[in-house]
């Protein structure tokens, strides 16, 4: 007779384990590695927190320090690779197999050993794409996450990064895996409950917040004027005339330089309620002039931001806050919102090639896809119109009957034609092809396609790919937004003209834009001071910005 | 906001000169189509500017001739090598020579690396001629509020000048946060933590201290305004000077040698809630630092 | 440093009556560019000194692209310190 509670059963059998280092669900600290040692089995699947910004850093240490004779050849299933502690545990032999989405701060290292055969990678993910999987084929068997404190029944509060926490515990606890919190503190009412203690198994007590890292602060004190002036022209040229007002922006100097110019250039282009009203958004600082102006009338946050947390929580018609005031941030149901609930993905690349993919993979870091892709792809299943949406449908084709035909998102690169270390932005061969060779994927690392992208703005000007009809048509209107680039001066002279003419490319003269107008005295904010006292004091940023 | 606030911080050079004199008087010294350009920097593959980062010449401010010299803080930042550092010791023979007044726009991380030695003699050269253009009855007024602020020699010059105008932007020092890092250690000084940085050198700190003697806004109008005052006032340089100038420091060591951190520093000077001063906007702190700042008005 | 002197016509003579005009400054993501009076009103002589070694074709295009498209007949233009990054049009106005 075939059994049916044999995943319950297998979890009562490691919380019986693990009951022995604990009282009740609380975890003795200084027995955590034995703890985890007695909870885990071979082969598991374990998710780790490991989120963009916040990170299960004590548990991670602890999952590193076991003994790989008793503990080896576990499924990781992260969102982020960040901490050394999260390949560690791949040269030890504890972990032989990842799935994941993010490896920014360790892209080096996680190149070298996938290279050198230390990780099987399974896949990597958009983060909503590894979401989905927890709840399909990627059910992790143990999760070990961060929370900023839990009651003594494993209620927990995880505040304004809770980020990915609600979706890994709904998947593993529901799916009969086993949830390990870590937490700062251990107290007796929680501000909020965010985690219902009835889906967390064991607590452990850190002592400590967990870790967490300022990602998207821009200081408006770097921003050149090339990035002004990118940012004037996707104002003027791409949200001014689609009327752009449900958004995201990728993070970069570009989008935060576009953020700061909404009060000054925008007001100036009478476009205020016109368009920036709705984000799916991080809190980024450069927000809080625009914010602070009338621009904005509400912001959904993946996570949160270091220093941000008093103004969020003193701006609830703007953000999505809980019953204590602090920001309620939910990744998964942002990236849900900037799939099907924006009109415009805008955001920043290393390289993008004649047939307009675009990646930041090179030979030597990898660092995945975070949520690019899905922000930056053209979401199929959606129906309800919009005006932008509608409007680029029209212009990628005009022949079909307009019942018949579905509106397209806004998807647009931003850059300047050469990046750091006089790399330029546009390629005739993508690194990710030499990645993909290299490892033997079956796909190439593509951060965003070629026929999900409309729009390609740099210092030279805005390339409309949805009005180009050929394939000779969208390399040359690559080609001449491509400045001095090799690409950009093996352009046709003649044709490019000519796409000019059809305003398949627009100059900045053409959309009546003065390069010497792109200064920095345009900026609302010049300064991470400025923007503090913008907030009115709220803001209080991290002490690596500051001069003064 | 900013648009009718030109920020000092901000400007260059060249836009700090036009900010600060009367429009049109500016005449350049050694100007760029002279192409004074540094000797060394070619052997180190490294671009030469050519003004070599400062702006030398005569103009009038309110009418007054001065001589005026502003560095480039983005050029090598403002680091003085061997033509740089001519060009302002051949102002100040000018200003002995002609007995005028002298306004420096300090902007200066201190001397190249790659011109060490004549930057080195280029720092003594100009302590010397700032010392005999005062004693001739010279004013050498030092501005600071930029980037790279007024480290290493040019710390050392601003100490022999006979008024400081500085924001709260501006630091002033001598060994730089990093070297005082590597040297110490980072428990002693982090130099990552930059709110320790500009309260241990910072301009608000240095108006407390007697480091500085006016306090202005980030506001190349603010800073005219301060030098404009600062020319019509007294300043004398002999051994009566000096002998003042000794005294408040040996005064200020041994009132303040014991503090840990410039917090309590101000909480010695009498100021309540020595916190709120990194946050304080500069009206409400230059009227706060009239009244409990150390004055060095009689020392320089 | 790499010395590039390029010696072009240049079909569209510059105006104006200032004998000499300075903009930017070397700096990362900079440039200075010093524009005077050349001899020949329908010849630019442009001087670029550049750390970014390798990149001749790059400044070719440029040059010849702004000497085309403005008034550069009759001036002299130095430029210290620019990178592919800081290449397009200088925006000195003599």
């Amino acid at each position: 007779m075939r059994q049916w509670n044999t995943r319950k059963a297998l979890r009562e059998e490691r919380i019986a384990a693990g009951a022995g280092f604990a009282t009740g669900k609380l975890v003795r600290p200084e027995t955590l590695v034995d703890f985890l040692e007695a909870v885990l089995r071979p082969g598991d699947r374990v998710c780790l927190e490991g989120d963009n910004q916040k990170q299960a850093d004590v548990l991670a240490k602890g999952l590193a320090a076991m003994n790989p004779a008793r503990i080896h050849d576990l499924h990781m299933v992260q969102s982020g690779v960040v901490l050394p502690e999260h390949l560690d545990v791949f040269d030890s032999g504890i972990a032989k197999r990842l799935d994941f989405s993010y490896s920014g701060p360790q892209s080096a290292r996680i190149a070298k050993m996938l290279f050198g055969g230390k990780i099987e990678l399974g896949a990597i993910h958009t983060y909503l794409e590894l979401f989905a999987r927890y709840f399909v084929d990627l059910t992790p068997q143990v999760a070990l996450i961060a929370a900023v404190s839990a009651d003594r029944h494993g209620n927990l509060y995880t505040g304004p990064n809770t980020e990915d926490t609600p979706t890994v515990v709904e998947a593993t606890s529901f799916g009969s895996g086993l949830v390990i919190a870590q937490v700062g503190e251990i107290v007796d009412t929680l501000p909020r409950v965010d985690i219902p203690g009835d889906q967390v198994h064991f607590v452990l007590d850190a002592g400590k917040p967990f870790y967490v890292e300022p990602l998207f602060t821009r200081d408006p004190a770097a921003m050149t004027e090339t990035q002004i002036l990118t940012a004037m022209l996707a104002i003027k040229g791409l949200y001014q005339p689609y009327g752009v007002r449900r958004l995201n922006h990728g993070i970069g100097f570009n989008t935060a330089a576009i953020e700061l110019l909404l009060p000054t250039y925008g007001e100036k282009l009478g476009l205020k309620g016109k368009i920036c009203t709705h984000w799916a958004l991080n809190p980024h600082p450069t927000l809080i002039p625009a914010i602070e102006a009338g621009w904005v009338e509400q912001v959904h946050c993946f996570g949160s931001e270091v220093g941000m947390e008093d103004y969020l929580a003193a701006r609830p018609d703007i953000f999505f806050t809980g019953p204590d005031g602090s920001l309620r941030s939910n990744r998964a149901f942002s990236q849900t919102a900037g799939l099907y609930a924006c009109d415009m993905f805008i955001g920043s690349t290393l390289q993008i090639d004649l047939a307009g993919h675009s990646s930041t993979i090179t030979a030597n870091r990898i660092a995945g896809f975070g949520g690019a892709p899905n922000m930056g792809s053209d979401a199929r299943g959606r129906r309800h119109p919009s005006a932008p949406w509608l409007q680029a449908g029209a212009e990628a084709d005009p022949d079909t009957a307009a019942p018949l035909r579905r509106g397209r998102k806004l998807v647009v690169q931003i850059g300047e034609t050469f990046g750091e270390g006089n790399a330029p932005l546009f390629v005739e061969t993508l690194g990710a092809l030499e990645l993909a060779e290299k490892l033997d994927l079956d796909l190439a690392p593509i951060m965003v396609y070629a026929d999900d992208t409309t729009h390609i703005v740099t210092e030279e000007g805005i390339a409309n790919l949805l009005l180009c009809r050929t394939a000779d048509e969208r390399e040359q209107a690559i080609r001449g937004v491509a400045g001095f680039t090799e690409i950009g001066r093996g352009r046709d002279k003649a044709m490019v003209e000519r796409l000019r003419e059809r305003k398949i490319i627009q100059r900045p003269e053409d959309l009546g834009i003065d390069p010497l107008d792109a200064n920095r005295n345009m900026l609302a904010a010049r300064s991470i001071k400025d923007l503090m006292l913008a907030s009115g004091g709220l803001y209080r940023p991290p002490s690596r910005f500051r001069n003064w | 906001m900013s648009n009718f606030r030109q920020s000092w911080y901000e400007a260059g050079a060249r836009e700090r000169i036009a900010a600060l004199v009367d429009t049109g008087s500016f005449a350049e010294f050694v100007g760029p189509e002279q192409r004074e350009t540094s000797p060394h920097l070619g052997i180190f593959d490294l671009p030469a500017q050519f003004d070599d980062g400062i702006v030398v010449g005569s103009a009038t401010l309110d009418g007054a001739p001065v001589l005026i010299a502003a560095q480039e803080g983005r050029f090598m930042g403002g680091a003085f090598g061997e033509v740089h550092g001519a060009k302002l010791t051949g102002l100040l023979h000018a200003a002995k020579a002609l007995g005028r007044d002298v306004v420096i726009a300090f902007d200066t991380g201190g001397v190249r690396l790659q011109e060490a030695n004549a930057g080195e003699i280029a720092i003594a050269e100009i302590m010397r001629a700032v010392a005999e253009a005062r004693v001739a009855g010279v004013r050498v007024i030092g501005m600071i509020g930029g980037r790279a602020g007024c480290y290493g020699g040019g710390g050392l010059i601003a100490g022999c000048c006979s008024t400081l105008i500085v924001s709260e932007q501006g630091r002033i020092s001598v060994t730089g946060p990093e070297v005082i890092e590597t040297n110490m250690g980072v428990e002693e000084f982090d130099s990552r933590d930059r709110a320790l940085v500009w309260r241990t050198m910072g301009g608000k700190h240095r108006t407390l201290i007697g480091g500085a003697d006016v306090f202005v806004e980030d506001d190349a109008a603010a800073f005219r305004g301060a030098a404009r005052a600062a020319l019509a006032r007294p300043a004398k340089l002999d051994l009566d000077t000096l002998a003042a100038e000794q005294a408040r420091l040996e005064r200020r060591i041994a009132r303040f040698g014991d503090a840990a951190d410039a917090t309590d520093i101000w909480r010695a000077l009498g100021i309540d809630d020595p916190k709120a001063i990194p946050d304080m906007p500069a009206t409400a702190f230059a009227t706060l630092a009239a009244q409990y700042r150390e004055s060095a008005d009689d020392a320089r | 440093m790499e010395i590039l002197h390029f010696d072009i016509a240049a079909p569209i003579a510059a105006a104006g009556t200032r004998k000499m005009a300075l903009v930017g400054v070397v700096a990362s993501g900079n440039l200075e560019v010093l524009v005077e009076r050349g001899d020949a009103p329908d010849r630019c002589a442009i001087e670029i000194s550049t750390a970014a070694h390798g990149f001749r074709d790059l400044w070719d295009a440029v040059v010849a692209d702004f000497v085309g498209r403005r008034a550069a007949g009759g001036l002299r233009i130095a430029i210290n310190g620019p990178t592919p990054c800081r290449c397009g049009s200088p925006r000195a106005s003599a």
